[in-house]
């Protein structure tokens, strides 16, 4: 039996917006779980209602077991992160931080080095006296994350906790959360926006939009195979490419034909025919500078995104527009004439119809 | 639960009300029946024959006789009515005109010592104003103002200045900084942009403001009472002066008087209470 | 040689005490994309409302094509700013939004060339169905393209972006990011765009401008400061998984960690200790003598993002995505000397 079990939980506001829909989860103890999805998808009523701040409307929650669905939020045994701190301005960072463990009646020794310890890896034990508003917005998340995850409750629960930091801090607290959450094995649901976020941290991503979940599955998985239009656009910086067209007979095999353009992609081993999307990530694009060579796809570089350690060309084709990965030593510049061609083993193929992945 | 809150809305409301009828009720009496030493509750089209019924013939007499002159008053409602109008009004304008200026400046610029003069406003309040009364009186006997419409409306003024200098400031603050920034950015002067960027988006809060300073001045006695002995007597001083006339006090009338008196004041309010709600929680959440 | 749109030398500005940009000194010329990049605080925005005149410089001068630009009020600057927190009057349609700066009393435009400019603005970025909604009802995505669209109208010699997508989800800011940047060439007038997100600054900047507490550390083209960062402060600035720093010492041909531990040869005449930048894709993840323990592995989609501890010193690899290795591990992480950044120490 898994961890945390989540049964077609539903959210309804008041005004009769569907929040969340048919909301089906298992969680195996000492998981990393990440909602992923973009803003009002549903992804932080459903956390809070883990957490026992808002009320289902319907459907039922079971922690370890026991159901807890219509417990308050004090008896469920969860550590919840906000995206805004919350700190208590009142007490010093070390107060703050050894709040969860004062009501659980460790003692003081016991308390005080615990605090020692997880400063010290965050990097704020020369901050513990003093009072929260004294600090910057970044060192007060990094209070927030100490404060939560000093003790080991059953579940972590995290609402975007590293959303408005630099990215240099979020990558450091990224490792953070990942390396403690390993090491304690408690159970952790994230929720982000950031894709990026997701699939670093994930042991299993939970694609969410407009109330509902698209696809669930490692992030590699959600990479490789996304089930869904929505899923292949959203995962992945810059997301998968997607070309409009039609999967028709070639011969005795299927070809994927481009809308707007003259030319024909053979796909292997498929049964599908129709109106279709086809999606390539960005390192399934290779394009070589300068003229086209014949059956090739042409195109011209419109941006050149250099990245660090990659360098994206979003490139112009008949078809539409074209985001190839290079090596960042590439050369190519804005208004260069260039063609692609794609990588076999990345293609998918969706179906226009309803959006769903057929290869 | 429901029926729980619905009785206790609905107490609330009876008891909240009551005196209110009871006005109406005597503004539709003659002045024997607002006297009389059995209740008279029920109005009726003609006279009952017992004089312990709870019925009264219901007359519009007084609602007539708001024109008429008292004993002991120079002048019938309408003209203190007048008064009050001009005076609650021309205040109100004043204090909010000069309360949003100087919050305006207090919350946007960097004032030397702003807090200690935000205190000294504040600090006009300290003492109930009718403790200053006497020496106000002896000003404005040399100043001439004793009696005039510019005397209490200065008076209302500065007492509700302070008033609205700190709602005002509060009102203020909330609005972003960058709203004005913006317009700068984009070729409209200060004076510009504050009043066609700050002074919309303060519409809420300059409501609030203006429903609390019209009704402290609306409903002021004291210095209308003791500031006067004619010229700019508001309504509240004018039926305090009916009392100890030589026909005795006109209950019927003043029940009348009082409720065209209130009407303005509870109308304004109810037009304005979506803002005032709105004002009343504005700044307590902060995200 | 044209004057440059935008000159600023020797800006000076402190708070209370506390300097916010100290000695600020740069160009920006005609149809440039300059990104100032920099940590929260480093005093990026100040730098822009400056420029804006909506602070006083204590020291420094400003100079907007060829002329004075410090004594004249923010209204007569020809600049357009979009904040980070602001975008919209709320109480406003989108039309009366755009239409605001074109009002101003002093711009003294016609009705027909303010709807000219309206409409041409809104078909750019492609807000045309929102023209007629109340402010308040937009998304955060729509608020910031109406926010743009607010300073384009103007048509100002030149744009100032305080960190526009910020607040936006990741995704969009991704998409953004590209429009603008093709949009922007289209303008004419240079950008000057503030950010604190480097993967923003090192895809959409000509040249980027790096800003820590007050102080520029270096200006130069996105590869240029990636590849070449002037200082460890700089190389900390950019790149995901961020740059390992390695204290070192030079002994015979090899680069040892404090430890001893090897990193790897020695390819350029070198100091005798050294801080060592290494880019986390020059580190292959097999083929070295030296073992690791890798304890996190982080996955990116294309890449991998290998966190292992190799004596002393925690290093970040990014390998491909074929790359399989658990927490535990043991991996011989192979430096490529010919790619590593040498500060003396």
């Amino acid at each position: 039996m898994s961890f945390i079990q989540i049964r077609a939980l539903e959210k309804t506001w008041p005004d009769g917006t569907a929040a969340v829909r048919r909301f089906d989860l298992d969680i195996a103890a000492g998981e990393f779980t990440v909602l992923l999805g973009p803003s009002g998808c549903g992804k932080t009523t459903t956390l809070r209602m883990i957490a026992g701040l808002e009320t289902p409307t319907s459907g039922k929650i079971l922690l370890n077991g026991a159901d807890v669905t219509h417990l308050p939020p004090s008896r469920r045994d969860v550590g919840f992160v906000f995206q805004f701190y919350a700190l208590y301005p009142h007490m010093s960072v070390a107060e703050n931080i050894a709040f969860p463990l004062a009501c659980t009646g460790v003692a003081r020794a016991e308390r005080i080095a615990a605090v020692a310890e997880i400063a010290e890896r965050l990097c704020i034990s020369n901050l513990l006296n003093r009072r929260p508003r004294e600090l910057p917005g970044g060192d007060q998340q990094r209070v927030a994350l100490a404060r939560a995850m000093i003790r080991k409750p059953a579940v972590w629960l995290m609402d975007e906790p590293l959303g408005t930091l630099d990215a240099e801090l979020r990558a450091q607290l990224c490792e953070f959360i990942r390396a403690r959450q390993i090491e304690a094995r408690v159970a952790t649901i994230y929720v982000t926006h950031d894709q990026d976020e997701a699939m670093r941290l994930a042991d299993r991503v939970i694609v969410m939009n407009a109330g509902e979940i698209l696809q669930i599955g490692a992030p590699s998985e959600m990479y490789l195979r996304p089930s869904s239009i929505f899923t292949a656009r959203f995962v992945g910086s810059p997301g998968m490419n997607l070309i409009e067209g039609e999967v028709i007979s070639n011969g005795g095999a299927r070809a994927f034909a481009p809308r707007g353009g003259n030319i024909k992609l053979i796909i292997p081993n498929m049964n599908f025919a129709g109106p279709a999307w086809l999606g390539v990530r960005p390192e399934g694009v290779r394009c070589g500078m300068g003229a086209t060579a014949s059956g090739d796809l042409a195109g011209r570089i419109a941006v050149d995104a250099f990245a660090g350690s990659a360098r994206f060309y979003h490139i112009d084709c008949a078809f539409g527009r074209v985001v190839a990965r290079h090596d960042p030593g590439g050369r190519g510049a804005a208004g260069e004439s260039v063609y692609l061609t794609f990588d076999p083993a990345s293609i998918c193929i969706f179906n226009a119809a309803d959006g769903r992945r057929v290869s | 639960m429901k029926y729980l809150r619905f009785l206790i809305i609905i107490g609330y409301g009876a008891v909240a009300t009551l005196p209110l009828l009871w006005v109406v009720l005597s503004s539709m009496k003659h002045r024997a029946d607002t006297i009389s030493l059995h209740a008279k509750v029920v109005p009726a089209p003609t006279a009952p024959a017992d004089p312990a019924s709870i019925t009264f013939e219901a007359t519009a007499e007084a609602w007539r006789d708001l024109a008429a002159v008292h004993a002991g008053a120079q002048a019938s409602f309408w003209h203190y009515l007048a008064n009050s109008i001009i005076i609650g009004v021309l205040s109100t304008i004043a204090s909010l005109a000069l309360g949003t200026a100087c919050a305006y400046g207090f919350s946007r610029f960097r004032i030397p010592g702003s807090g200690d003069w935000l205190f000294f406003i504040l600090s006009t309040r300290f003492l109930p104003p009718l403790a200053v009364v006497v020496p106000v009186l002896m000003m404005y006997r040399e100043l001439d103002l004793q009696g005039t419409h510019a005397g209490l409306i200065l008076l209302y003024t500065i007492f509700n200045l302070s008033l609205s200098v700190w709602l005002m400031k509060g009102f203020l603050d909330e609005i972003p900084r960058a709203f004005e920034e913006a317009a700068l950015v984009d070729g409209y002067t200060r004076w510009q942009a504050f009043l066609r960027v700050v002074l919309p988006e303060a519409r809420t809060g300059m409501a609030v403001t203006a429903v609390f300073c019209i009704i402290s001045a609306w409903n002021e006695y004291g210095f209308a009472m003791t500031l006067n002995s004619s010229g700019a007597i508001t309504v509240p001083a004018y039926f305090a002066g009916l009392q100890g006339n030589i026909d005795g006090m006109p209950w019927p009338q003043i029940a009348a008087g009082a409720l065209v008196f209130v009407a303005p004041i509870i109308i304004f309010t109810i037009c304005t209470r979506k803002n005032l709600l709105r004002g009343m929680t504005f700044g307590t959440i902060k995200q | 040689m044209k004057d440059p749109v935008l000159r600023i030398s020797n800006l000076q500005k402190s708070y209370g005490g506390r300097r916010v940009l100290d000695g600020v000194q740069f160009d920006v010329s005609a149809g440039e994309f300059t990104v100032v990049l920099g940590p929260t605080g480093a005093g990026k925005t100040t730098l822009l409302r400056t420029i804006a005149g909506l602070e006083t410089p204590d020291a420094g001068n400003i100079i907007m094509n060829g002329a004075d630009a410090l004594s004249l009020p923010p209204a007569a600057r020809d600049v357009a700013l979009v904040f980070q927190n602001f975008s919209l009057y709320p109480g406003k349609t989108v039309r009366a939004n755009l239409e605001f700066p074109l009002r101003a009393p002093e711009r003294g435009l016609g009705e027909s060339d303010i709807k000219d400019r309206v409409a041409k603005a809104a078909s750019m970025l492609h807000i045309e169905r929102l023209l007629d909604r109340p402010a308040r009802q937009l998304s955060g995505g729509e608020m910031q393209r109406v926010a743009i669209g607010r300073a384009i109208v103007r048509r100002p010699s030149l744009f100032l972006m305080d960190e526009p997508l910020t607040n936006l989800d990741a995704k969009l800011r991704e998409e953004l990011r590209v429009e603008l940047r093709e949009l922007a060439r289209g303008l004419g007038a240079p950008v000057l765009w503030v950010t604190h997100d480097p993967s923003e600054a090192l895809s959409m900047a000509d040249r980027i401008i790096v800003l820590i507490a007050g102080r520029i550390l270096q200006i130069g083209a996105p590869e240029n400061v990636y590849f070449a960062p002037a200082s460890p402060e700089v190389a900390r600035q950019l790149g995901s998984p961020p740059i390992n720093l390695i204290s070192a010492v030079a002994s015979g041909d090899l680069w040892r960690c404090a430890d001893g531990t090897p990193i790897c040869n020695i390819k350029h005449p070198a100091p005798a200790s050294a801080l060592l930048g290494i880019r986390p894709e020059h580190i292959a993840p097999t083929g070295g003598e030296s073992p690791a323990t890798v304890e996190v592995v982080e996955n990116m989609g294309p890449t991998r993002v290998v966190v292992a501890r190799f004596g002393s010193v925690v290093l970040h690899l990014l390998t491909s995505r074929d790359f399989s290795a658990r927490p535990g591990d043991i991996i011989f992480p192979r430096v490529d000397g010919g790619k590593i950044i040498v500060w003396s120490a």
